[in-house]
Order: structure tokens, then sequence, then C-alpha cells
């Protein structure tokens, strides 16, 4: 499904590497967790996945479903069914929140060749998933993620995830700030999409959200790189051990 | 150089200008027509030739060159064909009223009868007896001579030939529109209104379109004490009109005064307000969203007055700008020593949407009483990276996303309009512009 290959990144404005090699590959009906300190480039991948601006890849490729995905614009990308779940969802004021998602629904279909869906059938839709997520009416009415706590914003993301029902999810740190049963919530938001065609990308500091959200594969990265991948029992060492015995492992 | 020097210059220099404009206005006769309007034209004139005609240097003119919107001379600008959008509130029930190249066209228009409300064409006007109008025409502008002056609306009064006298004494059924149509690429239109609203009276007041190849529009507006008046215009899209617009409006107690204005395309364009609230409670709210893509050059120009306790007042211009057009906002905020419990916002921004546009702004507060609330803020920014990207992220191509980012920037200004059916109205056009108008 994706397959990322020697990916080396730094940023477009100063001589500093971020990605120093990335090799991951998730399949199909997998979900691989990414696990690793501060600064250790785990947005950086995200966001060149998508294709924000002000990042320059130096080296390495990067495939969807066979495509190179490098040489697409974002809303390529996101048609090509790439979505990322922000570490830090953005506000929109004057764009209203069912707005903004109908129009990205139908600008999907539209690149994809599909037919647009009508108002009835959006309206049906996201009434009914946003219920899934405990998000009030009112949230859908209100301009994008402005003044939704930081635990709304998350679910907003997962909402939209579910409206747009991507191949490749890619979620960064969607559990952090969010309440117990927000997390519940979420990982629910989550598996309910979980099937043989799509794949999933965790980023996360905590187990507790793979606990709900059972991986196939847990990578750790540290300073650019993934620097030891293994099963779920992987994420229980790094909760209970910190990162430190990982590093000297690796460094030994 | 010494001060008196720098005084003596001054004056010598205000003497040339007066002589200028003497022998400028030696050549254009006051329109035909005795009256009480023939008296308020020769008072106007009289006033006009004691500031002079702006020039360059003026410092209320600083911003934006007046010579096309004052010289004799009156640049051409081709006719626009605006068919492709329902454009002059045709899906409003109204009262129409047509003026076509700065004349009133009766046949076109809608007879001018309609419950609560009195209507005469200004033309027809100076032999009659139009008490109350008579007393208000030129009266508002002359009294918005100062502090700052305003000789292109002195020359208005003057020089009007066409317009309409409003009295409004109760809530007549639906808005009065004034449907500005040209037929000419040249030529001049001045048009002058008078609105009185007696106590209570409300009324929604349309304009549609530019008169003329150069246009200047001014409206003197009495709003009594519990009376409001509402008021959207749109000022067409024709790319080489030029075009000065002057709204006195006078608030009684507890009165309303909500204007709107949209500004696509355009030369030289500046719309002035002028607001005094005299009576305790009342509110005003002047609005702006103008865009513009190369050859576009904006200004508005507001000054409200608090002269009474308890007043609220709102400033809200959103410019949207492109390909080196030029955007102006001067905006001032008066509170008299009277007028405690004032709640003054102003706010004034523009959207770049690329290095070569420019936004010029000199907002002002001016403060004698203590116990205010007062605000303004101006900003100029362009399109921001991540919620562009974000939303690009969403699969929205870059130029919806833009364009929706567009939208939701000047959509602060239309929460002004208090009725739906006109802020879709006016939404409609907006989203019009910026679709046409992509990268
Ligand atoms: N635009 C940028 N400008 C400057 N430095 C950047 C930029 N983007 C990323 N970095 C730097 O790159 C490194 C990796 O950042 P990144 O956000 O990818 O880390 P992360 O693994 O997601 O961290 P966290 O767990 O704190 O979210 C950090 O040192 C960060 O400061
Ligand atoms: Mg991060």
């Amino acid at each position: 499904m994706l397959e990322i290959k020697n990916l080396h990144v730094k940023l477009e404005e100063e001589d500093k590497a971020i990605l120093k090699g990335v090799d991951l590959t998730v399949e199909a009906g997998k979900v691989h967790a990414i696990m690793g300190p501060n600064g250790s480039g785990k947005s950086t991948l995200a966001y060149v996945l998508s294709g924000r601006d002000g990042y320059e890849v130096t080296e390495g490729t990067i495939s969807l479903e066979g495509e190179e995905l490098l040489d697409m614009e974002p809303e390529e990308r996101a048609a090509a069914g790439l979505f990322l779940a922000f570490q830090y969802p953005v506000e929109i004021p004057g764009v209203g929140n069912m707005t903004f998602l109908r129009t990205a629904v139908n600008a999907q279909r539209k690149a994809r060749g599909e037919p647009e869906m009508s108002s009835g059938d959006f309206l049906k839709l996201i009434r009914a998933k946003a219920k899934d997520l405990k998000i009030e009416p009112d949230m859908l009415k209100r301009p994008v993620n402005v003044g939704f706590s930081g635990g709304e914003k998350k679910r907003n993301e997962i909402l939209q995830m579910a409206m747009l029902e991507p191949r490749m999810c890619v979620l960064d740190e969607t559990d952090s700030g969010l309440d117990v049963d927000a997390m519940k919530l979420v990982a629910d938001g989550v598996n309910a999409l979980r099937d043989a065609n799509r794949g999933f990308l965790v980023i996360t500091h905590y187990q507790r959200l793979l606990d709900h959200i059972k991986p196939d594969v847990v990578h750790i990265m540290s300073d650019g790189r993934i620097i030891k991948s293994g099963g779920p029992e992987l994420a229980l060492e790094v909760e209970q051990n910190g990162y430190a015995d990982i590093l000297a492992e690796v460094q030994a | 150089m010494s001060a008196p020097a720098v005084a003596k210059t001054r004056a010598a220099r205000r003497e040339a200008k007066l002589a200028a404009t003497a022998a400028r206005l030696e050549n254009h006769p006051l329109p035909q027509g005795g009256g009480w309007l023939g008296r308020a034209r020769v008072a106007a004139l009289a006033r006009l030739k004691g500031m002079g005609l702006p020039e360059r240097r003026d410092e209320y003119w600083r911003f934006t060159n007046p010579a096309r919107l004052a010289d004799d001379a009156v640049t051409p600008a081709a006719l626009f064909d605006a068919s492709d959008e329902v454009d002059e509130f045709d899906g409003i029930d109204r009262l129409k009223l047509v003026f076509v190249d700065g004349v009133f066209d009766a046949q076109a228009s809608d007879d001018l009868a309609l419950e609560g409300i009195e209507i005469a064409r200004l033309a027809e006007a100076g032999g009659r007896d139009i008490h109350w109008a008579q007393d208000l025409y030129g009266a508002l502008e002359a009294e918005g001579q100062s502090p700052v002056e305003r000789p292109l609306a002195a020359r208005n009064s003057a020089y009007a030939r066409d317009g309409v006298l409003i009295r409004v004494s109760a809530k007549p059924s639906k808005p009065v529109s004034l449907i500005y149509r040209r037929s000419s690429p040249e030529g001049a239109a001045v048009l002058h209104h008078v609105i009185r609203l007696e106590p209570g009276a409300e009324l929604t007041l349309l304009e549609n379109g530019p008169a003329a190849a150069r246009y200047s529009i001014d409206i003197e507006a009495c709003i009594a004490d519990g009376a409001a008046l509402h008021h959207v215009r749109a000022q067409g899209r024709d790319h080489e009109r030029s075009g000065i617009t002057h709204v006195f409006a006078r608030l009684g107690e507890g009165s309303v005064f909500k204007s709107f204005t949209l500004s696509a395309n355009g030369a030289v364009l500046r719309n002035e307000a002028v607001v005094w609230l005299n009576g305790k409670g009342g509110s005003a709210h002047i609005a702006g969203a103008a865009m513009g893509d190369g050859a576009f050059h904006h200004d508005d120009t507001v000054f409200v007055t608090h002269a009474a306790p308890d007043c609220e007042s709102r400033q809200v211009f959103k410019k949207v700008l492109r390909n080196g057009a030029v955007g102006v906002f001067q905006g001032k905020i008066l509170v008299d020593q009277i007028a405690q419990l004032t709640d003054g916002y102003q706010i004034s921004q523009s959207l770049l949407l690329d290095e070569t546009s420019q936004f010029l702004a000199k907002p002002e507060l001016e403060i004698y009483a203590d116990d205010v609330k007062c605000s303004h803020g101006s900003t100029s920014g362009e399109i921001d990276a991540d919620q562009l990207f974000y939303l690009r992220a969403r699969g929205l191509p870059l130029d919806d996303a833009q364009g929706l980012l567009v939208l939701a920037f000047l959509a602060e200004a239309l929460e002004e309009i208090d009725s739906n059916e006109l802020a879709d109205d006016m939404r409609h056009r907006l989203e019009g512009w910026v679709n046409r108008h992509r990268r």
C-alpha cells in the first residue's frame, strides 16, 4: 500500500537534515505504529507524505499503491487516498465545518471521476458519523476547528477521515489531548474503518491508544531513522522503560 | 524653514488653489431650476469655492489621487457586460427606480407609490414646496465639511442634476432600489438623494451599478428617533470607471443605520461615510467588501462622530487585492466629551494575493469622554499557508482552497448585513468575483 524507501528530507530554508533514510512499508489491511522521542521526525514524515511545503526530499521515494507520491500536489495525494490527521488541526475562521467537508468530499470525488454526493446523502452520512464520535451538530455548523477544544479538534479529524474514507490513513498523535472516553471514541472510529484494503500509520507516544487500536507492527523512530521494528510488545517495552534501552541497544 | 515661512507657503498655496478652482468653475454654470434647490446649489457652490477642489497634496487625499475624480475631463470607461450575474437585485421584491446615465428613467421604473413613503424626483423638486427635504438638501453635507473638508461633496450638492427625495413615515413593505445603468462609455453622472426617516420609520435602500464612466453620488440621510435605515449597495464591475460617493447620516435617539458596500473592479473609487450619532443609544454599522485585480484603486474614508452617550458604532472593511491593486482605508472614530459609554469598533483588513498589491490604512481614534470602549485594528496579510495546506490536504484544489479562504476573509463584512436575503445576494456576487479571478 504505502512504500517509503530510503527517504532523506531536509528543511527547504536551512541546511538541516531531519529524515535520514527512512524505510517503511505499510501493507493493506495493516496498522503500523510509530513511536519515538520528541523531535525525532515523526510529524515531518507525516507532512512529507501529505505534501506540505517547506521540506526538500534529497533522496528516496514514496509510493502509494504503486503511484509516486512525491510528484503529486497535496490535493492529488488526498484524491489518491492519503489522509493525514494533523497533530495540530488548523483553525479556519469564516469557513463552516460542514461546507468544508462537503467541498472536500466532492472535490475528491470529482478528482477520481466519481459523481458528487447529493446534499441529502451528505447530510445523512455526516450526521450519523458525527453521532458516532459524539460530535454535537452545532460543531458541524461552526467554522472549522475555531473555538474547538483540543479533544474536539482531534475528533473532528477522525470525522473527516470517516467521511473521506481514505485508503491510507496517517494519524499524527491523534490521541494526545484526549480524555479516556474520547480516546475510546477515536479508537472506535479508527477500528470501524479497518479493513483488508486500508492501511494505517499511527504516530503516538502512548501505549494506551494501542490498547484500543491493536497495531500489527510497531516502529521506533529516532533522529530521522527507524531504528527498530517489532510487534505490539515493542510499544509495551517503551511504555515501561522509555527509549534509553532501545537507543543503547541500537548504538551498541 | 521657519514656522512663519511654512504658514505663509500654506496660505499662498491655498490662495492659488482657490483661484484655480474659481477659474475652473467659471466654465460650469449651475443646473437650471430655481426655488429652494437653486438657493441650495448657490450655497453649495460658495462652499466649494471657499475650499477649492481637492489636490493630491491635501492631507485627506494623501493615499488617493483626486485628479480623476475632480478633473473637468472625464476619463471614459468601456461598457461592461455584467449579464453573467443577476446584479440588479432582480431576485428581491423591491420598488425599482432606474437612472440611465444619471437621469431618472420613469419608463423603466416602477410607480413612485409605496405605502408609508413619499418619493419625489430631484430634477422636478426645485419649484415645489417639499418642506421635508428642502431644509436637508446640502445641510448635512455642509455640516460634514468640518472638521475635514469634502469639496467633492459640495460640488455634488451644487451640480447634482437628479436624484430622489424620500420621506419615510412608516415601515414600507419592500426596499427601495436605485438602479444605475449606463449607456455610454463616456460622461459623468452627478446624483444626490435626500432621505428622511420620521420617528420609528424603517427603510431598506438598495443601490446598484455604476451610474456613468464617472459618478458622484451623495446621500444625505436624516434618521429620526427610533428609526432605522438599512443601506446595501453594489457599485458595478466596470473596470475603468471612477467614482466618488458620500453618505452623510445623522442619527437620532435609539436609531439605527447600517450600510454595506460591495465594490468590484474600477480604476479610482472612493466611498466616504460621515455619520453623527446625535441621540442616546444610536447604532451605526458601516461595512464594505472591495475586490480588485489589476488597475484598481479603492478608498474607504469613514468618519463617525459619537455626540451622544450610549451609542455603538462599527466599521468593518475588507479588501482583496491582486495584480497591483491598491486599497485605502481612512477611518476615524471621534468621541465627544458627552458621549459616555460609547462602544466603538473599527477593523480594516486587506488580503494581498500577491506582492504587487498594497493596502494603505490610517485608522484614527479621537476620544474626549472617559468611560468608553473603543478598539481599532488594521491588518494586511496574505493567505495563511497552514490553512491553505489543510484544505488541500483534504482534497481541495489550490484554486478552490484559495477561493474559499478569500470568501472566508470577506465573510466578516457580510455579517454586518441584517437581511439574510440581501447578505446572500452579496455573497453570491463575491463568490462570482472570486471564481472569475483565479490565478
Ligand atoms: N519547519 C521547521 N523549521 C525548523 N525546524 C523544524 C521544522 N520542521 C521540523 N523541524 C525540526 O525537525 C525535527 C523533527 O520535528 P518533528 O516535528 O518531525 O518531530 P516529532 O517526532 O513529530 O516530535 P513530537 O513528538 O514532539 O511531535 C525537530 O527538531 C524540529 O524542530
Ligand atoms: Mg510530532
